[in-house]
């Protein structure tokens, strides 16, 4: 990387060791890397996701966001490197406490991931049915209230098959709310969505980081809304797997290296002049 | 000069121009291979051959290779195929070409096509390996699977362990209505398919042993065989490809949704979550079936026998009653408890196991079915000599 700037991350690890003593730090991840079998998708990444921010994990198709969207929530394992939650180790926690952890996340899939056979309030309702001695009119009342806040008041009864798909996010959004999550993640949460749609999507991400204080990881490639949402950007990098940028996405448009401008100016020029967003 | 063409010609067009595609070659007298292309170039009509071409560029090279395309009155991907093919010909023995001669659509379009070069390692190795290799990648490949098979076996037991300890974690609803499925619904194919064995078995009886003047021995035959065996294994096999299908199928589906992983991050297992009350719902169900099935595959043989063989229902019940011991229906319903077990374990495997596409639900489903299938006929035969040695 020829550019000085402190956004530009190196890659030889610092040695780390013991729980993570920054009391901001909210996600910590050390010499990530992560493989399918032999295939490396990313190696060495290390940021930190600071509490209560919108943290954007961006880059080209197929270089491994959404791969690294699932060792954040525990579905894939890593090939080296921890994750850790506060001070507490995801990576090495055992099943127990994992379980634990996992219950005060909520994730919103790229399709909604609703269950099918049931109904918008069951879907909501199941976290709450499993881990609260809420009764079921209580529940039913939650339920129905975490479906007003994504706008979906009176929609209780639909079952995901009979609204669109921006109300299936939606409502996946909703579930993904049921347990007031201290961290919320997003798979692509614009994909397949009209852009006022998506644009709505954003505002309620942001309305909801700062009503409930949750951080907020966002997987996506769309510009609009890594600048409109984004306070802290890391960029993974197809070419290099691994990651070559870390900041926010108006500073690192400004000084990155020559990669990330080029994807955050879509591919015009060599990013400085691109135009500024917003 | 030599010509290629393709395509019959047609009479009702006006003249050669609009004819069908033709590639002709004359050199000109400083060592320029000139290609003139004429007619309707379609690819319905297929691509003409470059081999008469490549000849002239064999014999005594060209300096270089120019066209002439004044003629050609329509196009399509057919010459851009045809040139496309002739430009490699020419590049590989480093003949150069001139395109101008072609008009400027066909021009870009080649230049679009060789813009970027072919990436390195992208093309599938398309050398099949001998059949001693093949027999060495299919057994190396069995290693994955089989230890996927045994660690949900493994986790599936200790998800029973739980449930006996009263500390699984399920839908009380989903297990009713899976029940509900896996069995209430069910009893309309199990009606039709065991009455029909029991009066396959009677017929196939009666004709051998009328022979003897022992006819009455059919209801010995049809009792034994449905409550023993055929009960169990005509249901095991209905509900193979019935209820086990379905569960490969919606467990793959929601595999494909990422509802599986939505439940794994919500913190519940899917083991005992989507599969145990299935599991749960085939043991329960599989052995009431059966003695259903048992029933009417004897009311199948009573049916038979008084049509064919006149015997009439009380003598053909009090033969069957005294030919069937309760301890052949306990096996019976034994065995198609555990074929249950089998044919639950194999669908909610296939489920979880499925890719993640719509053609990998497919192989789920099929692969579901054939597992089932093939574990309850090992089965059978397990239990045949089981129960010879412990003399049931």
């Amino acid at each position: 990387m020829e550019s000085p700037s402190p956004t530009t991350v190196t890659n030889g690890s610092a040695p780390h060791a013991g729980a993570p003593t920054d009391p901001t730090a909210h996600i910590t991840v050390r010499d990530l890397t992560m493989a399918y079998g032999s295939l490396v998708v990313m190696r060495n990444l290390n940021f930190i996701v600071t509490r209560g921010e919108v943290f954007v994990i961006m880059g080209g198709s197929g270089c491994g966001k959404s791969t690294l969207l699932r060792h954040l929530i525990g579905l894939n394992e890593p090939a080296t490197g921890e994750i850790w939650y506060g001070t507490e180790n995801f990576t090495r926690a055992d099943p127990a406490h994992r379980q634990a952890m996992v219950q005060r996340f909520g994730v919103l899939y790229q399709s909604g991931a609703l269950f099918s056979s049931m109904t918008l309030a069951e879907n909501v309702g199941l976290p709450l049915q499993e881990y609260t001695d809420l009764d079921a009119a209580e529940i039913r009342e939650v339920a129905s209230l975490k479906l007003a806040l994504v706008g979906l008041k009176g929609f209780e009864d639909y079952y995901p098959s009979q609204i669109s798909g921006g109300m299936q996010k939606r409502a996946g959004l909703a579930r993904a709310m049921a347990l007031d999550p201290e961290v919320l993640f997003f798979d692509e949460p614009s994909a397949g969505l009209d852009p006022i749609s998506s644009r709505l999507l954003d505002d309620l991400i942001l309305e909801l980081r700062n009503s409930l204080g949750a951080t907020i990881v966002v997987v996506t490639h769309e510009l609009a809304s890594i600048f409109a949402i984004a306070t802290t950007c890391v960029f993974l990098d197809v070419e290099t797997r691994t990651m070559t940028a870390l900041g926010p996405p108006q500073e690192l448009l400004r000084s990155g290296g020559a990669n990330v401008r080029r994807f955050l100016s879509r591919g015009e020029a060599n990013g400085a002049e691109g135009r500024p967003h917003g | 000069m030599v010509s290629v063409a393709s395509g019959a010609r047609s009479p009702d067009r006006a003249g050669a121009v609009s004819g069908p595609a033709e590639a002709s070659a004359a050199r000109s007298q400083d060592g320029v291979l000139v290609v003139r292309l004429a007619g309707r170039w379609h690819l319905k009509d297929g691509v003409p051959s470059t081999v008469p071409i490549e000849k002239e560029l064999t014999g005594e090279p060209p300096r270089c290779v120019s066209f002439d395309a004044v003629a050609v009155c329509g196009w399509d991907t057919s010459i851009i195929t045809f040139l496309t093919r002739l430009i490699s010909l020419c590049g590989a023995r480093g003949i150069e070409t001139d395109r101008s001669g072609l008009p400027e659509g066909i021009q870009r379009l080649i230049a679009l096509a060789e813009a970027v070069p072919e990436r390195q390692g992208a093309r599938q190795a398309a050398a099949a390996p001998s059949w001693l290799a093949r027999i060495g990648l299919a057994v190396l490949n069995l290693r994955e699977p089989v230890r996927d098979a045994l660690a949900f076996v493994g986790q599936i037991t200790l998800c029973i362990g739980k449930l006996l300890r009263g500390r699984a974690r399920y839908r009380r609803e989903d297990l009713l209505l899976l029940i509900q499925q896996a069995g209430g619904d069910a009893i309309g194919i199990v009606t039709l398919i065991s009455f029909l064995v029991g009066t396959i078995l009677a017929f196939v009886g009666a004709v051998q042993l009328e022979q003897f003047g022992a006819a009455i021995y059919v209801a010995d035959l049809v009792g034994i065989a449905m409550v023993r065996d055929m009960g169990a294994m005509m249901t095991a096999i209905v509900m193979a490809g019935r209820t086990g299908a379905a569960y490969a199928a919606q467990l793959g589906t929601m595999k494909v949704t990422q509802e599986v992983d939505a439940l794994t991050t919500m913190g519940m297992s899917p083991l005992e979550f989507l599969v145990l009350p299935r599991m749960i719902a085939l043991c329960l169900m599989m052995p009431l079936l059966c003695l259903y099935a048992d029933f009417l595959g004897i009311v199948g043989g009573m049916v038979v026998g008084g049509g064919m063989l006149r015997i009439a229902p009380l003598v053909y019940y009090n033969e069957t009653a005294q030919a069937v011991h309760l301890i052949d229906v306990a096996g019976g319903v034994f065995k198609a408890a555990v074929y249950g077990l089998l044919v639950a374990v194999s669908g909610c495997l296939r489920g979880m196991q499925c890719g993640s596409s719509a053609s990998a639900v497919g192989d789920a489903t099929t692969a579901a079915v054939v597992t089932s299938i093939v574990l309850i006929i090992t089965a059978c035969g397990l239990f045949s000599v089981i129960f010879y040695v412990l003399g049931i």
